[in-house]
Order: C-alpha cells, then structure tokens, then sequence
C-alpha cells in the first residue's frame, strides 16, 4: 500500500522494541531463532509463544490460536526466511481470514540464526503475496515512525493483515536463548489462552 | 453409519474437538464425515501439525489426518514442536504401501513408517474396523495421560 519514509534503519532488536508495546491485548507467536530471542529478552509474557525449532510454523501455529479463540486478538512475529518456507500459510490466513490476525514479518533478507546468509526476501514482494492471498490490509515499512503508523492503523482495520518491517542487521551479539523450558512455555500459553481474557487485559493495561 | 462416520463420532465421543490435515483417498469417508464439524483442510501436513498446535495451546484436543506420505513431510514439526513441548496430538495416517503392495512411489514409505513412529517416539497403533471404539479410547487415554503426539494407522480397506 504504501512505503515509510526515510529515516533510521530498523533491526530485529529495534523493530521488536518498537512493536511489542502495540501488541499487549494480542497472543503472540514468535518464529524460530533471533526473533523469538529478541521479543523474549525485551518484553516477555505469558502469552507470548517462543517457537525454538519447527521452522515456518509459526503463521499455522497462530492461524490455528486465531480459529480457536477468534475473540482473542493474535499477532505473529515472522521472519522472511520462516515465511518463504511455508508461503502456503499465506494461502491460509488469506482463505480463513481471522478477522484479528496481525501478521509482522521482520525481513532482514538473510537467515541470521545460520551466518546471514541471504534469503530471497529481497526479489519477492511477501506483502504483496499475501495481498494476492486475501489479507485485507498489507504495507512494507522502512523505518520505526512508519512502523508505529501502521500499527495504529492496523489496530482498528479488519485484518487479516500483514506488515512487512525491512530491517539490517542487529550490531553485536543475539539476544541470550530462550531461559525457559519448551513444557512451561506450552503450559503458561496454554494457561493465557484458556483462562479468560479480560482478567488478563485488565491485569496489563 | 459408514465406517468413517463411525470413526468420526468415535472422535467426537472422545473428546477430540479440532479437525484438520491433507487427504488420502484411504481416509476419504473420513474427512467427509468431519467437514461439519469444521474440518480445516490445510496446504501441507507440516502445515497441520502448526495449525494443530496453535488449536492445542488454545485447549484443544486436535486430530491431524495425513497420507504416509506425509508423514515424512511432517517430522521435523513433530520432533520439534508437538514432542518437546508436549502438545496433544492424534495423527490418523494411512499405510499406503502396506505389505509391499501399493504404487511405487509409497513402498519406500510403506516399509519405513514403523520405525519412524518408533524413532519420534510416537506410540501407535493400527486400526481396525472391529476395534475401531478400543483403538479411539487407547489414543484418548494415552494423549489425556500424556500430551504428545500419537497416531492411529489405518491400513488400506479399513474405512472404505
């Protein structure tokens, strides 16, 4: 739809820290690698899902949150390189259509986690895959202030919708792995999803 | 009652309350019976096993149907997600290939699928029509017992 203007380059880091607090009414899903790592050591709660293998799973894993609690907002924090491995989870949303289905895909252009090797994100346009796929509400940004636009305008538009987020590489080091066990991660979700949401939203807001 | 019927409201009876996966013609009456229930047809069956995930994290007691054949396309999910953070999960998948007999392309599967069951450590076992209440009930107690994946085999001739 539309491109950010120029401005600061975004990073995994970067772009997480500047997204997470749009998201504290969402069940959060987060692919494999860098991303979960980062979105666990800047803002972690219960109900933010941390996926450390199964890679491209993460847009299912949300679609399928999205079909058994479609009153619950859900948002997926993708990766180009997870995306490309299951574009077909496009085709999915885009038929399902949940309604409040974000979906953040942090396009680095490279497999981090691997050595930056470079993916093919940058000669395919995955936003406008997925317009072509059904989501309703599409947009590439550049840069935090664009970021943060569109956040707010996807908070009150009909999704499903996906907002594809360039970003460089982080300087330094990853974030630290995941501190806690696979089992209490399912479990604490599981709590988070089953337990009613308004204690929850009330609890954060 | 077709035997995919039966099979179905089996499912139903047990507590199994979220339906998707890919086809196989083996399975057929199946699906059928579980389109209104609001089976989800998914793109891949790795695919299904994310969706299938999603739905457990969400409550559920999720069924995932599959070919054998991809049950190959799935074990990288099924060792990464459903096994380690121990999610429910039925897998009903089909012995193409079974006894040698079959297309060439499922007899490599055929002939492997049980020790790739045994190897993700996913307990199963076959299906038959005349235990077909007794095989439901094993999966449901096991899987209430302890969450993973397990899967129900079903041979060629069984629900069709």
């Amino acid at each position: 739809m539309s491109s950010g203007v120029a401005g600061e380059c975004l990073t995994t880091r970067s772009a997480l820290a500047a997204a997470l607090p749009w998201l504290t009414r969402h069940a959060v899903v987060c692919a494999n690698g860098h991303i979960s790592r980062w979105a666990c050591a800047l803002g972690d709660r219960p109900d933010q899902f941390y996926m450390i293998g199964s890679m491209g799973l993460a847009s299912s894993i949300g679609l399928g949150i999205a079909l058994v609690a479609p009153e619950r907002p859900v948002c997926v924090i993708d990766g180009d390189g997870n995306l490309l491995m299951n574009l077909g989870s496009l085709a999915m949303v885009g038929a399902l259509a949940p309604q409040r289905f974000l979906h953040l895909v942090l396009d680095n252009g490279a497999y981090a986690s691997t050595g930056n090797q470079a993916t093919i994100s940058r000669r395919v346009a995955l936003e406008e895959i997925a317009r072509a796929a059904g989501y309703r509400c599409t947009a590439r940004v550049r840069d935090a202030e664009a970021l943060v636009e569109w956040l707010g305008r996807f908070a009150v538009a009909s999704g499903p919708a996906l907002l594809l987020i360039e970003t460089v590489p982080d300087d330094g080091g990853p974030a630290p792995r995941i501190p806690l066990a696979t089992r209490a991660l399912a479990a604490r979700m599981q709590a988070a999803l089953t337990a009613g949401n308004s204690s929850a939203r009330a609890e954060r807001s | 009652m077709t035997p995919g019927e039966e099979l179905a409201a089996g499912l139903v009876g047990a507590g199994f309350d979220f339906f998707t996966g890919v086809p196989c013609s083996l399975v057929a009456s199946l699906i059928t019976a579980l389109e209104p229930r609001g089976y989800v047809a998914e793109t891949r069956e790795d695919a299904a096993l994310g969706l299938a995930a999603g739905a457990a994290l969400g409550g559920r007691r999720p069924v995932v149907i599959m070919q054998n054949s991809g049950l190959g396309v799935s074990l990288n999910a099924l060792g990464s997600l459903q096994q380690i953070y121990r999610l429910p999960c039925l897998l009903i998948v089909t012995w193409r290939g079974h006894q040698g007999k079959d297309a060439p392309e499922h007899l490599v599967m055929g002939r492997a699928m049980p020790q790739l069951l045994d190897a993700f450590e996913i307990a199963w076992r076959p299906i038959a029509l005349r235990t077909l209440a007794a095989d439901v009930g094993w999966a449901a107690d096991e899987i209430a017992r302890s969450p993973r994946a397990l899967a129900l085999v079903v041979p060629p001739g069984v629900l069709e």
